[in-house]
């Protein structure tokens, strides 16, 4: 027990030099020689990790949980993948493209948040994923509808086209190290202040002279800018994209990650995520009750640990500060 | 033609007015919504052609069985994923996330032990239909609407007049105050989940028999546009679910057989949007104010 | 002119009229007592001075200009700032951050600030901090900078309420039942705390059930009963007002 406090209390402190130094490993892993199996999970691992830091932002800092957070990503790739057929442009800008527009409906979205709360503005969260799902479904002209779009070409940044393991690898650590560095500069700021304070107690973040408004549209614009970006990645990495892989169960699967891994922390999210894609890939034979693993960690980490695993409160606080009976399970184990 | 689609909308939009009540109920007492429901719904319609396929039982009888087991289920779903979560009074957001996992879990466990194909269900009522002016209703159309028509007389009066029904209202106007009168809110809260989940088992054998065939994923769409129909109605209000049911109904076929039938589903998330935004509170509801 | 002038406010909540046609003023640097037997509608009159409600009816004057039917952000924005009857800390934010947050309004940094680093972001969040630290040893909180609010005691989850309201460096404060549930040794220790506030030269408004330190800290006192003024007037006057007497221990007494 003692042992444990140490490592949390070690990990508080050095936080930030054990993440550079995980870092290390972490952009030597093109040179393990994984097979290209494992480095299609890693590089879908770096996706989903973009995803889940996203919604972490609106849902673990900002309270408001969304259950419609595919549909960005889908936005973001069918952006990118209709300007990068139709007319060939760069990553760089597809995915630019992506984010926008995804930030964009974001910002749409956001809107009604000015009258709705928790519950019900989860509710209309899943409404627009299920809406967009469908219009991608029916607006044959468009998006070929259930065909979905084939061709999409590989990425290219400005003349270098990525068509390696490798380079899908650091192209995607690149896209994760800048939404991670974005997403945390945001919240150490007046802007994240802001924002966590309307998760704890939106009422008196506005008598404290925060926009409400305004700021859950930033949140909302900023997760949904930084989905769409990862749905342009996917887009560009499977050459293939169609309404199935933008669902409200792709929504659940990116919440199961944030809540598992802890709701405002970053590295819960990331975390949350590589557990998450990892685990079913790991069991094989457990693959089709993947779904129902994604069901059973909702309902269990809402009756433990609604904070997730690496949630935003120092881990040594609960060690500390947990109520009788459950001490008494932490002592005996 | 359109009295035909009036007549087919109708039928459909009772189905949503019985899984509603469910939500409605469910809300009106514990002020949360209950996602799992329409996963609910799908279990009701699995278990009664189990019954009656698998062990060959009488269609009475399956009926019957599937009814009281799907209301256990739903008292289950309560005692597993709600309660503990009621006793620590954890955010409303939290019970959401907890029956969305439970709605997950239960339709891929069908999944897992049915398998994930469509299933034919078979005809139990005679397939005639009576044909009017040259609208056709088919005598099942006529079953499922004067049965949920009956159901929702029934538990109606249920909740007017005896004494759990009282009791219902009391916990639903305040929990606190009922339980210093001595109602004991846990039974309450049991009945509730049992009668919300039995009707839920109702809708999908019903709709089960209509379209002739049921699979693990419908418990999905209909728990939404039920959903729908209840915060249409007003949520936490009857009466509310029954015309808000009707309509999406009604709203739903009309749509999908004159502008696009693509879009059908569509149309119910999109008058549920735009009621959560324009009027949270449904056409039968009233507003609260926020509380400071 | 007075710093702050109501005038014929009313609210009704439904057939229930909780503040009925009130007018009140406040000075500059006065420290000013409302008072009043529960559900008086002092609460109420407090929502609505700060935007949280909307007044039925009457007009909230702040400096002469009308901000009546503003919204709270705004409200605090031009500067008024309040603490709440039963605390509303953001129990999850530090002491700092919470003080931090009550900067908001004086800050301007943006999310693009933020995110790029930009000096500008740099030379606020420093000075924030420094100024955040300044208010925090003001109440005596600096050495829980870094404790969540929601560990503090309740006495100096209050302390720390009223320091976040004062980070926002507000025209008038406002203070509702900053003594509930204090002790009496902390409530000795609130009073000179607040009669300190009036030396720094910031005008208190403050509703309080604690008579001993109304009486002692406010020059004008306003009485509240059934959502009507009852009574105005420095302290003498008001506990020798039969009026206030009668609605304190009730009729007949």
């Amino acid at each position: 027990m003692k042992l444990l406090h140490k490592g949390i209390d070690f990990y508080m402190n050095h936080k930030k030099l054990l993440i550079m130094m995980l870092l290390v490993p972490i952009m030597a892993v093109p040179f393990f020689g994984f097979s290209p199996y494992m480095m299609r999970m890693i590089t879908l691992s770096g996706i989903y990790i973009i995803l889940a830091l996203s919604l972490n932002l609106l849902t673990g800092f900002t309270g408001q949980v969304s259950l419609g957070h595919a549909a960005f990503y889908g936005i973001g790739a069918y952006t990118s993948a209709l300007l990068a057929i139709r007319f060939d442009l760069s990553f760089v800008y597809t995915a630019i493209a992506g984010g926008l527009v995804a930030g964009f409906f974001g910002l749409l979205l956001g809107l009604p948040t000015l009258r709705l709360n928790g519950t019900y503005l989860s509710i209309v969260t899943l409404g627009f994923c299920e809406i967009t799902r469908l219009v991608a479904l029916n607006w044959m002209d468009l998006t070929r509808g259930p065909m979905g779009l084939t061709g999409i070409p590989l990425p290219k940044v400005f003349s270098w086209v990525i068509d390696k393991d490798a380079e899908f690898f650091y192209l995607i650590l690149i896209l994760i190290i800048l939404t991670w560095v974005a997403i945390n500069n945001l919240i150490k700021s007046r802007t994240g202040r802001a924002l966590i304070s309307i998760r704890e107690d939106e009422l008196a973040a506005e008598a404290m002279g925060i926009n409400i408004l305004k700021y859950k549209l930033i949140a909302f614009t900023t997760a949904a800018f930084f989905a769409g970006i990862a749905g342009s990645f996917y887009a560009h990495y499977a050459s293939f994209i169609d309404p199935q892989s933008f669902t409200f169960d792709e929504s659940i699967q990116i919440l199961s990650m944030v809540i598992l891994g802890g709701m405002g922390s970053n590295l819960g999210a990331a975390f949350g995520a590589v557990i998450l894609v990892s685990i079913p890939e790991m069991l094989r034979g457990l693959q089709e009750y993947r779904m129902l693993m994604y069901g059973a960690v909702l309902v269990i980490m809402m009756l433990m640990r609604p904070q997730g695993l690496l949630g935003n409160v120092k881990l040594g606080d609960i060690l500390n500060k947990k109520p009788v009976n459950e001490e008494e399970v932490s002592q005996d184990a | 033609m359109i009295l035909q689609q009036l007549i087919n909308g109708l039928t459909l939009g009772s189905t949503y007015a019985l899984t509603a009540v469910g939500y409605s109920m469910v809300f009106g007492i514990l002020e949360l919504v209950n996602f799992s429901h329409g996963s609910v719904y799908m279990v009701g319609a699995f278990l009664t052609l189990i019954f009656l396929t698998s062990l060959k039982l009488n269609f009475f009888v399956s009926f019957l069985l599937s009814i009281i087991l799907t209301g256990l289920l739903g008292i289950l779903i309560d005692k597993v994923s709600l309660y503990p979560l009621r006793r620590k009074n954890a955010p409303k957001v939290t019970a959401l996330i907890s029956t969305i996992g439970v709605s997950i879990f239960l339709q891929n466990l069908v999944m897992l032990v049915w398998g994930s194909e469509t299933k034919n269900f078979p005809l139990v009522i005679n397939p005639g239909a009576v044909e009017l002016m040259g609208v056709k209703v088919s005598f099942l159309q006529m079953i499922i609407f004067s049965m949920c028509l009956v159901i929702m007389i029934g538990l109606n009066t249920m909740i007017q007049k005896t004494r759990i029904g009282k009791a219902m209202r009391a916990t639903a106007q305040n929990a606190e105050a009922a339980k210093l009168m001595g109602i004991d809110i846990n039974r309450v809260i049991m009945i509730t989940f049992f009668i919300g989940s039995a009707l839920a088992s109702v809708a999908g054998t019903m709709v089960g028999m209509y379209y002739q065939t049921i699979d693990p994923y419908i418990g999905y769409m209909a728990g939404l546009k039920a959903f729908a129909a209840a915060v249409l109605g007003g949520i936490g209000v009857l009466p509310g679910a029954i015309i808000g049911g009707l309509l999406i109904g009604v709203i739903e076929t009309l749509s999908a057989a004159y502008i696009n039938s693509g879009y059908r589903d569509a149309i119910a998330f999109a008058v549920l949007v735009l009621m959560l935004v324009i009027k949270p509170s449904g056409l039968l509801g009233k507003q609260v104010s926020k509380k400071v | 002119m007075h710093k702050l002038q109501i005038e014929g406010l009313t609210k009704t909540f439904g057939g229930l009229t909780a503040v009925n046609n009130v007018a009140m003023h406040v000075d500059d640097n006065e420290i000013v007592g409302l008072i009043g037997p529960n559900g008086a509608g002092k609460t109420t009159l407090f929502n609505m001075i700060t935007g949280l409600y909307t007044p039925t009816s009457g007009q909230l004057l702040y400096q002469e200009k009308d901000i009546t039917g503003l919204k709270p952000d705004k409200i605090t924005d031009i500067g008024i700032a309040r603490t709440f009857q039963n605390i509303r800390l953001f129990p999850m934010m530090t002491a700092l951050e919470n003080v931090m947050i009550g900067l908001h309004t004086r800050t301007h940094s943006t999310m693009f600030d933020s995110i790029l680093r930009t000096k500008r972001h740099r030379t606020e969040e420093k000075n924030n901090i420094q100024r955040a630290m300044e208010i925090l040893e003001m109440v005596g909180l600096e050495s829980k900078q870094d404790e969540y609010s929601k560990n503090l005691p309740y006495g100096e989850q209050r302390k720390l309420e009223i320091a976040r309201a004062m980070a926002s460096n507000p025209g008038i404060l406002l203070l509702d039942e900053p003594a509930a549930g204090m002790n009496e040794n902390e409530t000795a220790e609130l009073t000179g705390f607040i009669k300190g506030l009036k030396g720094l030269g910031m005008t208190v408004l403050v509703i309080e059930h604690d008579m001993r330190l109304v009486m002692s800290i406010c020059e004008r006192i306003y009485v509240l009963d059934y959502g009507s003024k009852i009574a105005e007037g420095v302290p003498k006057e008001i506990q020798s007002n039969p009026q206030v007497i009668e609605a304190y221990l009730g009729k007949g007494a």
